[in-house]
C-alpha cells in the first residue's frame, strides 16, 4: 500500500503537466485546478507516505522499498542480475526530503497563481515572453493602472507540474537511473523556467548559460554512474551501497590518477552535484538565472532543485566514506570555500534576488562541506531548513517587487523594481511581507534559539568545529557575512525612509500571496525545533530530537567508522544516511555562532540605516576597487569567457568552420557534385542525345509524315471512302481471282 | 422457262447501276436511290437462287423479306441523317458536308 502510493506519488503533476499542455492551455481556471489539484493529490499521497513510514520507525536499517524490473536484457558484469530494475526507497532522509520538497511545492504553486495575476485583466500591451506590463483601470481614485495577467500563464503552470514530478521522482528514487532522470527533467525545467520571459535577451542568455553550465555537471555525473555499473553491475543505490560492493568497489583500483573506483564515483557524483548546486567553480549559473519569474527562482533555485546535489551526495554518502580522502576532502574544501566566496559576493548585490541568489550558493556550500566532514544529518538538517526559509525569502522578494511595480504603477513612473537602493521603508507599506520576510531572514542568519536556521546552522557549524578547524573558521566567516548581507538587506528594503517614489505607494499583495508566505514563515521558524541536540544547555531535550532520530538508525548514532560498522551488521540495505557520532556540544561553537549572527545583522544594520538613494555604498567606500571586482562576483564570468568560451568558438569557427567544414568537408563534396556533374553531362551528350532522343524523336517524326501523307485519304466526303472501298474490294478480288485462275 | 443466269445477269446490272447512282450522284437522296437499288438487286440473286436451286425451302423467301424490312430501317436512317445534315449545313450535296475531312 504505502509503497503503491510510492510509487504513484510522482505521477500527478505529469498529468498534470500534459493535460494543461494539450487541453486546457486556453483555460487559467482550468490549468491552475489542473496543476495545483494534482500537486495537492501529490500532497496528501506525501503526507500519507510520510507518516505511515514514520509508524514503521528504525527506518534507516529497514527502510520501506520495492522495486521492479524495468529492461530485462541489461545484462552487466559483476554481480547484477542482468537486469535493470527501479523502484522506490523511503528512509529517513527521503522522508525529510520529502516533506519539505512538498510543502514548498505547494506553497509555491498556489504563490504562483496570484504572481502571475490570476483573475486581473489582460495588459493591451503585453506579450508573450515578457512579464505583464499592467492594463488601465477605473477605480476609486481616478484611472490608474493596475497589474495584468501573464499571458503565458497557463504554461508556466505546465512547467512547473513537470518540475514537481521531476522533483517528486529523484526524491523517491531507489536508483541512480531514476534519480538521473528526474535531475534532467529538472535541468530542463530549469532551462524552460528561466528562459520563460524569453522575448528578453538576459533571459535567453541566462537559460543557456544555466543548462550548459549545469550540463558540465551531468555529463560527469553520468560517467559516475556507468563506473557505478561497470563495478557494481547494478545501479539501484541498495546494491551499490551495500557493504560487500563497497568494500570491493573501494579496494579496485579505478586505473585514474591512483584513485580506487569508488573514489571515481565518489568524485563523479561530487561533480554532478557541484553543478547542480552551484558550487564553485560551477557556481556562476545561478545568480544570472533569477532572470526567471520569482516562483521559479524560489522552487528551483532555492528550495528543490540545487537542494538535489546535496540530496544526491547524502543518498551517496556511504559511498562518499568508504572513497575516503580525496571525494570527501575535495567535498568540504568546495563547500567552505563556496560558502565564502558566495557570501562576500552576496554582500556587495544591490538586486534584491541576485543577493538571495548568491546567499543560496553560499548556503549550500555550507551543507556540502557539512557532507565533506561527515556531518551528514546536519547537511540533511540545514537542506530542509535552508528550503523553508530561502524559499519564504524569495517569495518575499517576489512580493516586495511586486508591491515596488504596483507603486510605480500608481506614481506613473517607471521602477527598477528589484533595485534595493531604490526602496526602503516597505515595513510599513508591507507589514505582513514585512514580517514573513524577517522571519526568513532572521533564519538566514541563524538568529539564535528562535529560528530554524539557527538550529540546523549551529549543527554544522558544531561538527565542523569537533573536526576541522580551517572549514569551521570559513563557515563561521561566513556565518557572520551571511548575517551582514541579510542585515543589509533587511535594513535596505524594509526600514528607514522611503528612497522612491515607487517604494512610497507600494502596497500588499494578493492573499494567493500572503498565504504561502505565512505557512512558510511558520516553518521557517519552527521547524528548526526539531532538531534541538539533546545536550543543548537548559532546553536541549524538551522537545525530542526527531530530525536525529529520523536520520539515525536504532539507538540514535552510529559510532565508528561508517563501513565498520556496515560490514558488523552485514545489512544488505546500507543505502540510508548513516550519520558518524554526533558532535558533543560545545561552549565555544555555540557562542560563537550566536555571536557573529547578532554582530552580523547589528553591523548590517549599523552601516545601511542612515543610507540614501545616490549614496555611495559604504562598502564600496571601506573596500575602495575591490568593491567593483566583487560585485563582479570576482569576474568569474570574464574569466570563463576568455578560458573556455574563446577558446570553444575559436575551435568552432575558425577550425571546425572555416578548415574541416569549408575546406575539407565541404571541398569533398563538391568534388563529389562535380564528379557527378560531369559524368551526367557525358552521359547526356553521348548517349541520351543521340540514341535515346534521336530514336524517339525519329518514330515521332515519321509517324508524323507519315499521318500528313495519308490525310489526303481522309477526305471527309462519304462517296469518295466508298469509292475507295470499290477499288479495294475490286483490287483484293482481282487478286483472289488470279490466284485461283493460277494455283493448280 | 427462263435460264437462271438471266436472272443473275439483271441483277448484276441492276447493281452496278446502283453502285455507280451512290458514288457518282452528287444529291444526297440520289445516292440513297442507289443504295436501294443495291439491295434490290441483292435480293433479286437471293429469290432466284432460291427458285431455281432450292425451291423446297423458305429460307431464300425470308431472307429476301428480312432483307426488304432492312432495307427500310436502312432508308429512314439514312433520309434521317440528310435532313439532320439539311438542317445544319443547309445542303443536302454529299461532296460539301466533309467535316470529318483529315
Amino acid at each position: 500500500m504505502l509503497t503503491t502510493i510510492a510509487f504513484l506519488l510522482p505521477l500527478p503533476p505529469l498529468a498534470a503537466f500534459a493535460v494543461t499542455l494539450l487541453f486546457t492551455r486556453r483555460s487559467r481556471f482550468l490549468s491552475t485546478v489542473a496543476a495545483v489539484g494534482m500537486l495537492a493529490l501529490s500532497f496528501a499521497g506525501a503526507l500519507i507516505l510520510i507518516g505511515g513510514a514514520l509508524q514503521r520507525g528504525d527506518l534507516a536499517l529497514h527502510p520501506l522499498a520495492q522495486s521492479v524490473e524495468w529492461i530485462p536484457a541489461a545484462a552487466g558484469n559483476g554481480a547484477g542480475q542482468g537486469a535493470l530494475r527501479i523502484g522506490v526507497l523511503v528512509d529517513g532522509l527521503t522522508v525529510l526530503t520529502l516533506f519539505f520538497v512538498a510543502c514548498t511545492l505547494l506553497a509555491i504553486f498556489v504563490y504562483s497563481i496570484g504572481y502571475h495575476h490570476y483573475g486581473q485583466p489582460a495588459g493591451e500591451e503585453d506579450v508573450p515572453g515578457l512579464p505583464p506590463r499592467g492594463a488601465p483601470a477605473q477605480e476609486s481614485g481616478g484611472p490608474h493602472r493596475v497589474p495584468s495577467v501573464e499571458p503565458l500563464y497557463s504554461r508556466f503552470f505546465a512547467f512547473i507540474s513537470l518540475f514537481a514530478f521531476g522533483m517528486l521522482l529523484l526524491v523517491l528514487s531507489d536508483n541512480l537511473v531514476t534519480l538521473f532522470i528526474g535531475w534532467e527533467v529538472m535541468g530542463l525545467c530549469s532551462y524552460l523556467l528561466i528562459g520563460f520571459w524569453f522575448a528578453r535577451e538576459s533571459a535567453r542568455h541566462a537559460a543557456v548559460k544555466a543548462f550548459l553550465v549545469t550540463r558540465v555537471g551531468d555529463v560527469l555525473m553520468l560517467l559516475g554512474l556507468a563506473l557505478c555499473w561497470q563495478f557494481s553491475g547494478s545501479l539501484s543505490l541498495r546494491e551499490i551501497l551495500g557493504a560487500g560492493n563497497l568494500e570491493r568497489m573501494a579496494q579496485s583500483p579505478s586505473g585514474v590518477l591512483g584513485l580506487s573506483a569508488a573514489g571515481l564515483a565518489a568524485l563523479l557524483l561530487l561533480a554532478g552535484t557541484v553543478g547542480k548546486s552551484a558550487q564553485w567553480p560551477l557556481h556562476v549559473w545561478l545568480p544570472d538565472a533569477m532572470e526567471g519569474p520569482t516562483p521559479v527562482s524560489a522552487l528551483i533555485h532555492a528550495a528543490t532543485m540545487v537542494s538535489a546535489g546535496v540530496y544526491l551526495l547524502l543518498r551517496v554518502a556511504p559511498l562518499l566514506s568508504a572513497a575516503g580522502s580525496p571525494a570527501t576532502g575535495l567535498s568540504a574544501f568546495i563547500g567552505a570555500f563556496t560558502a565564502l566566496l558566495a557570501a562576500t559576493i552576496a554582500l556587495t548585490q544591490n538586486d534584491i534576488k541576485r543577493v538571495l541568489a548568491y546567499s543560496t550558493i553560499s548556503q549550500l556550500g555550507y551543507m556540502v562541506a557539512a557532507v565533506g566532514i561527515g556531518a551528514y544529518a546536519a547537511a540533511a538538517f540545514h537542506l530542509a531548513m535552508h528550503a523553508f526559509f530561502k524559499a519564504l525569502l524569495f517569495l518575499g522578494a517576489g512580493s516586495v517587487v511586486h508591491g515596488v511595480e504596483r507603486g510605480a504603477m500608481r506614481a506613473g513612473a517607471h521602477a527598477e523594481a528589484q533595485d534595493m537602493r531604490a526602496m526602503g521603508g516597505l515595513a510599513g507599506r508591507m507589514p505582513l511581507t514585512f514580517a514573513a520576510f524577517l522571519a526568513g531572514g532572521l533564519s538566514l542568519a541563524g538568529f539564535p534559539l528562535l529560528t530554524a536556521g539557527f538550529w540546523s546552522k549551529d549543527a554544522i557549524l558544531t561538527s565542523a568545529f569537533n573536526t576541522s578547524t580551517l572549514v569551521f573558521l570559513a563557515l563561521a566567516l561566513a556565518a557572520l557575512l551571511t548575517a551582514f548581507y541579510t542585515g543589509r538587506q533587511l535594513t535596505l528594503v524594509f526600514l528607514g525612509e522611503p528612497r522612491s517614489e515607487a517604494a512610497r505607494l507600494a502596497s500588499e499583495p494578493s492573499r494567493w500571496m500572503l498565504a504561502p508566505l505565512g505557512v512558510l514563515a511558520a516553518f521557517a521558524v519552527a521547524a528548526g525545533w526539531a532538531g534541538i541536540p539533546k545536550d543543548f544547555p537548559v532546553i536541549g531535550g524538551l522537545l525530542p530530537n526527531w530530525i536525529d532520530s529520523l536520520l539515525s538508525p536504532g539507538t540514535g548514532v552510529l559510532s565508528g567508522s561508517v563501513i565498520t560498522r556496515l560490514m558488523e551488521t552485514r545489512s544488505p540495505i546500507c543505502c540510508t544516511l548513516v550519520a558518524p557520532e554526533a558532535a558533543p556540544f560545545s561552549y565555544g561553537s555555540m557562542l560563537l555562532s550566536v555571536a557573529v549572527s547578532l554582530g552580523g545583522l547589528l553591523l548590517g544594520w549599523l552601516a545601511y540605516r542612515n543610507f540614501r538613494a545616490g549614496r555611495k555604498d559604504p562598502l564600496e567606500s571601506f573596500l575602495g576597487r575591490a568593491y567593483g571586482f566583487i560585485q563582479a562576483g570576482y569576474r568569474f564570468d570574464d574569466l570563463y569567457r576568455i578560458a573556455f568560451i574563446a577558446p570553444v568558438r575559436w575551435i568552432a569557427d575558425r577550425l571546425v568552420s572555416d578548415w574541416i567544414d569549408r575546406r575539407i568537408l565541404d571541398g569533398a563534396l563538391h568534388a563529389i557534385g562535380r564528379a557527378a556533374t560531369g559524368l551526367g553531362r557525358a552521359l547526356r551528350r553521348w548517349i541520351d542525345l543521340p540514341v535515346i532522343n534521336g530514336t524517339a524523336d525519329r518514330v515521332a517524326d515519321e509517324t508524323k509524315r507519315a499521318g500528313g501523307e495519308l490525310r489526303a485519304l481522309q477526305s471527309g466526303r462519304v462517296q469518295e471512302y466508298l469509292l475507295i472501298g470499290l477499288i479495294a474490294f475490286a483490287a483484293c478480288g482481282a487478286a483472289l481471282l488470279y490466284r485461283m485462275m493460277t494455283m493448280p | 422457262m427462263i435460264p437462271l443466269s438471266w436472272y443473275l445477269l439483271f441483277a448484276a446490272a441492276l447493281f452496278a447501276i446502283g453502285l455507280y447512282g451512290a458514288i457518282a450522284r452528287r444529291n444526297a437522296l440520289a445516292a440513297l436511290m442507289g443504295i436501294e437499288l443495291m439491295l434490290n438487286a441483292v435480293a433479286i440473286n437471293l429469290v432466284a437462287f432460291w427458285r431455281y436451286l432450292a425451291p423446297a425451302q423458305m429460307n431464300g423467301q425470308v431472307f429476301a423479306i428480312v432483307l426488304l424490312a432492312v432495307a427500310a430501317a436502312d432508308t429512314a436512317v439514312g433520309l434521317a441523317l440528310i435532313i439532320s445534315v439539311y438542317r445544319l449545313q443547309k445542303t443536302v450535296l454529299p461532296e460539301e458536308t466533309d467535316l470529318l475531312r483529315g
